[in-house]
């Protein structure tokens, strides 16, 4: 049976959709995703979706329920490299994936996973210095 | 009836072509008379003989004498298309460009009349004949005219989406869409795709989404521009909206439109300080400016 391979980077787990995601495989990579999650300790999850060009609803709702799931599992999710097609079929479909982070490719979703990790592991208290990013001076 | 399937008309054209074609081009001449702008002299007269000739042989072919659709037709319709497409690009009304088929009316009745006075039942039955040729061939020729307006207007259009909707970048990992003009479901598709290729190839971050250029914005207006950064979102972009007038603001609020947790400002000026600060850069001076005195 057809499976996506999901590689361990560190802290984290990378996923990469290479074929034609049917529903059969998304919900295989769901259940492989949580199981790997919880033997692997992974703090986040990388989902690279650049090679996919055919999305419909059942997708775009799996990949919601992927984000869900791993937060569930205190993995964070960053699902990268989404074309715009797809971006905008989705948009049109009305799933917004309100619950995943995206990324534009696989080294920027790194960096934000890192600084997801970083930010929870620091002592001193983040602070979200985005809302009070008023006029310098 | 000795003369039922087939019609006096192809011989009649054939004997008296020369005379047709004469009075033809001055009742043209005179027809257009004082008004400018129509095709020159020597263009008409050789369009006409070609038309007339081309209509002489058509009608000819007993098989579809008055099918103007049929094959025997083609080159007809051809030359008409051409004239009727040359005539609408120079700006020709399409009762102008009528008128070159309808005016070979009255010459054909004449000349039938003249010919045929004897014989009341034939004549009517030409007259008949005639009329539907000539009518059906000057619909088409409207019919043509009609068609490359339209296709002149939507080429127009095309080019006018291109032209209004630019995606600039302001600074390395720094887009922005100045939107000028309504934003209708068209457009907005046109817009959203500029702006994800433009985001995928420059690697973008922030996109900024001016909408000063638009005029109103209801709630058609609004969802479109959330879908757009909604998508922008799911590619890994965060879009900002900026340009939002005072007048704007309160009709956004009137309609009850939820824009969300999307981030606006007033002015571009100020969503590009915000975007340059989460690429983690400041714009500053260069070195202090000299007091003036007495400071």
């Amino acid at each position: 049976m057809d499976r996506i391979p999901i590689l361990k980077l560190g802290d984290f787990l990378l996923v990469t959709v290479q074929v034609d995601m049917h529903d059969r495989l998304a919900m295989n990579l769901q259940d492989d995703l949580t199981e790997k999650i919880v033997d692997s300790h992974a703090r986040g999850v990388l989902i690279d979706i650049s090679a996919l060009d055919i999305v419909d609803s059942f997708i775009g709702r799996m990949l919601g329920n992927i984000a869900t799931m791993s937060r569930i599992l205190d993995a964070e999710t960053v699902v990268v490299g989404m074309r715009p097609a797809v971006a905008i079929t989705l948009v049109e479909l009305g799933l917004s994936l309100p619950g995943v982070r995206t990324a534009l490719n696989v080294e920027r979703g790194m960096d934000l996973l890192r600084a997801n990790v970083a930010r929870e592991m620091s002592p001193i208290i983040y602070r979200d210095d985005r809302e009070d990013s008023g006029e310098p001076g | 009836m000795p003369q039922n399937e087939s019609t006096v008309l192809p011989e009649f054209l054939l004997r008296n072509q020369t005379q047709i074609l004469k009075d033809w081009i001055a009742e043209q001449v005179r027809a257009r008379g004082s008004s400018k702008g129509g095709v020159k002299e020597q263009d008409l007269e050789r369009q006409s003989a070609e038309f007339l000739n081309a209509f002489q042989e058509a009608s000819q072919r007993a098989d579809a004498a008055d099918d103007i659709e049929a094959d025997s037709w083609t080159r007809v319709r051809d030359i008409l298309t051409d004239l009727s497409t040359e005539q609408a690009r120079q700006g020709a009304t399409p009762v102008q460009i009528a008128t070159f088929v309808f005016s070979l009316k009255q010459i054909l009745f004449r000349f039938l009349q003249s010919e045929l006075s004897k014989t009341p039942e034939l004549f009517a039955k030409e007259i008949w004949q005639t009329t539907r040729i000539i009518d059906g061939l000057g619909l088409f020729t409207t019919q043509v005219a009609m068609k490359s307006r339209e296709d002149v207007i939507s080429r127009q259009q095309a080019e006018m989406l291109e032209l209004s909707t630019p995606v600039v970048k302001l600074w390395e990992g720094v887009l922005a869409l100045p939107l000028i003009g309504t934003l209708d479901s068209e457009r907005t598709q046109v817009v959203m795709e500029n702006l994800l290729e433009e985001i995928v190839r420059s690697g973008a971050g922030i996109a900024i989404i001016d909408i000063t250029g638009v005029p109103t914005v209801d709630t058609l207006v609004a969802q479109h521009l959330l879908k757009t950064v909604a998508a922008a979102r799911l590619m890994g972009a965060e879009c900002i909206i900026s340009g939002i007038r005072p007048q704007i603001a309160s009709t956004i609020v009137h309609l009850g439109v939820n824009l969300g947790d999307v981030v606006t400002k007033a002015t571009l000026a100020d969503a590009f300080s915000i975007a340059l600060r989460r690429n983690g850069l400041v714009v500053g001076k260069l070195a202090p400016v000299r007091k003036q005195a007495g400071e």
